[in-house]
């Protein structure tokens, strides 16, 4: 007796009002959740848009927070007693409410609102969704960068301006490498965080690895095994992440006990 | 070869160069002494303008650098300055420490300027630490490799802020050899410093400064023998 006739004989007992083994319900819950119909490929396919969704997310916020930061940070390190460039000034106070705003407000009301009021007509909702986290994503790196640039010591930029280095260079060749590697924990941290926060975007029909679990739900009327399901993979993919950030970290670290 | 005129700086209320005026010759060596926070950081600071002067006008070579129109990368490219604590810059090696503005600046070519590089490296013994990185030098070796990168610039003047205030006491002997040498060589050199004997030995001219003022100045020898003012010569009792 192979295991779907086992599943369809336990299920048909059960219906029929006869008390299993507890081990007994366990596996026609299991196989019904992950196995009838062949559904672990939803699950598979749920991870696939997860992580690309991730991806997409983390490239926005990425292009998003750096545009922001070094607008942030080229306006606060204007020569004082010089006039004010205004074009800065104007950039600096979009950037500021960009962050404000988007810190300021929940993820899933951003979400909502930009997929049942601003997308409203769109019917790609993962792509909304991606979008979304991208823009969620942007003000929190642009924060974690302009923290990095800030916190290296002053001498250093001075030392480049005085050799005659002009803003730009001083900050390609000395300031940002330097920040890199202060900021990648914190960055390793957004992309875990981003990667979990994916799960929101099913709120709004974006088809990633929560979305499909909570159709398994209706499909099956069993909440547990697939929630639980999604829950260890979400749990598996996180732990991978932090063991690559872990190394990666390692790694540069090497580089300072020269 | 400088021109101060009516220099004044203030940090918010606070005023740390009170109307300064001050001119200094090709070929000088102009050191200036006095107690912390007398303003004598900030004046060199002021020069090559990482502090923005709140009024006066700086002269540089018959061309006021202190306007609003000034190239001020154009100007620093020919004030080598040399730190307190280096900054040297940690992610780079020695060699692109050294030929990263020159390159950066159009200065030299990449060949020209490692070509420069090796020839200042071998001028302060040094030559074997080109690919080593910062984090590897002591502190003396730091700042050694420090004004040979402002010299790789071929500066008309070099500004020193404390060059040796941040060294183990033994390593302050091969820093102010390498300057005496640069001194030697006729280079023009403004030190901030504490060290009184490179003051005397190397100093064409000592200047004392005090709560923002330039209060006297003098020929070393009779600066240190002669002090004239109050101030200059409880400092002195107290360094010396």
């Amino acid at each position: 007796m192979d295991l779907a006739q086992t599943y369809e004989l336990w299920r048909g007992m059960m219906r029929d009002g006869v008390s299993l083994e507890w081990w007994q319900t366990f596996f026609v819950r299991f196989y019904q959740a992950f196995l009838e119909a062949d559904r672990w490929q939803s699950y598979l396919e749920g991870v696939g848009i997860t992580l690309l969704t991730t991806a997409i997310a983390l490239a926005i916020g990425v292009a998003l927070g750096v545009v922001v930061a070094m607008l942030r940070t080229a306006h606060d390190q204007q020569r004082p007693g010089r006039p004010r460039n205004p074009v800065l000034g104007a950039a600096n106070a979009l950037c500021k409410v960009y962050v404000t705003v988007i810190r300021g407000t929940p993820m899933m009301v951003q979400i909502l609102i930009m997929g049942l009021v601003i997308f409203s007509s769109s019917r790609n909702f993962t792509a909304v969704g991606a979008l979304t986290l991208g823009i969620n994503s942007g003000a929190y790196v642009a924060e974690i960068i302009r923290g990095g640039l800030m916190s290296l010591d002053s001498g250093q930029m001075e030392a480049g301006r005085s050799l005659g280095l002009n803003y730009f260079d001083t900050m390609r060749f000395i300031v940002i490498p330097q920040a890199f590697k202060a900021i990648l924990p914190s960055l390793g941290n957004e992309f875990i965080v981003l990667l979990k926060d994916t799960s929101m975007i099913s709120i709004i029909g974006g088809q990633e690895l929560t979305f499909f679990a909570r159709n398994i739900v209706t499909r099956t009327y069993d909440a547990m095994m697939p929630l639980l399901g999604a829950a260890a993979i979400y749990l598996a993919l996180v732990l991978i992440f932090t063991w690559l950030q872990g190394k990666l970290e390692r790694r540069l670290r090497q580089s300072d006990r020269r | 070869m400088i021109d101060v005129e009516h220099l004044s700086k203030s940090f918010g209320k606070n005023l740390v160069l009170d109307d300064i005026s001050e001119h200094i010759q090709e070929g000088e060596k102009v050191v200036i002494i006095g107690p912390s926070g007398s303003g004598k950081s900030t004046f060199l600071r002021c020069l090559n303008l990482l502090e923005e002067p709140s009024a006066g006008t700086i002269t540089f070579d018959g061309a006021v650098i202190t306007g609003p129109k000034v190239d001020i990368d154009a100007v620093r490219r020919q004030m080598g300055m040399v730190f307190q604590h280096f900054n040297l810059f940690p992610n780079m090696t020695i060699r692109k420490n050294i030929t990263l503005a020159p390159v950066r600046t159009k200065l030299m070519s990449q060949a020209e300027a490692d070509e420069t590089a090796t020839t200042l490296l071998r001028r302060v013994g040094l030559e074997e630490k080109a690919g080593a990185y910062p984090a590897q030098l002591s502190g003396g070796q730091k700042q050694r490799i420090a004004i040979v990168r402002a010299l790789a610039m071929k500066p008309k003047l070099m500004l020193f802020d404390e060059p040796t205030s941040a060294l183990d006491p033994e390593m302050v002997g091969e820093v102010l050899e390498v300057m005496k040498e640069l001194a030697q060589e006729g280079m023009t050199m403004v030190v901030v410093t504490h060290e009184m004997g490179f003051a005397r030995e190397v100093g064409t001219r000592v200047l004392f400064m005090d709560g923002g003022h330039i209060l006297e100045q003098n020929e070393p020898h009779a600066f240190f023998a002669h002090p004239r003012e109050a101030r200059t010569r409880e400092f002195l009792s107290k360094v010396l």
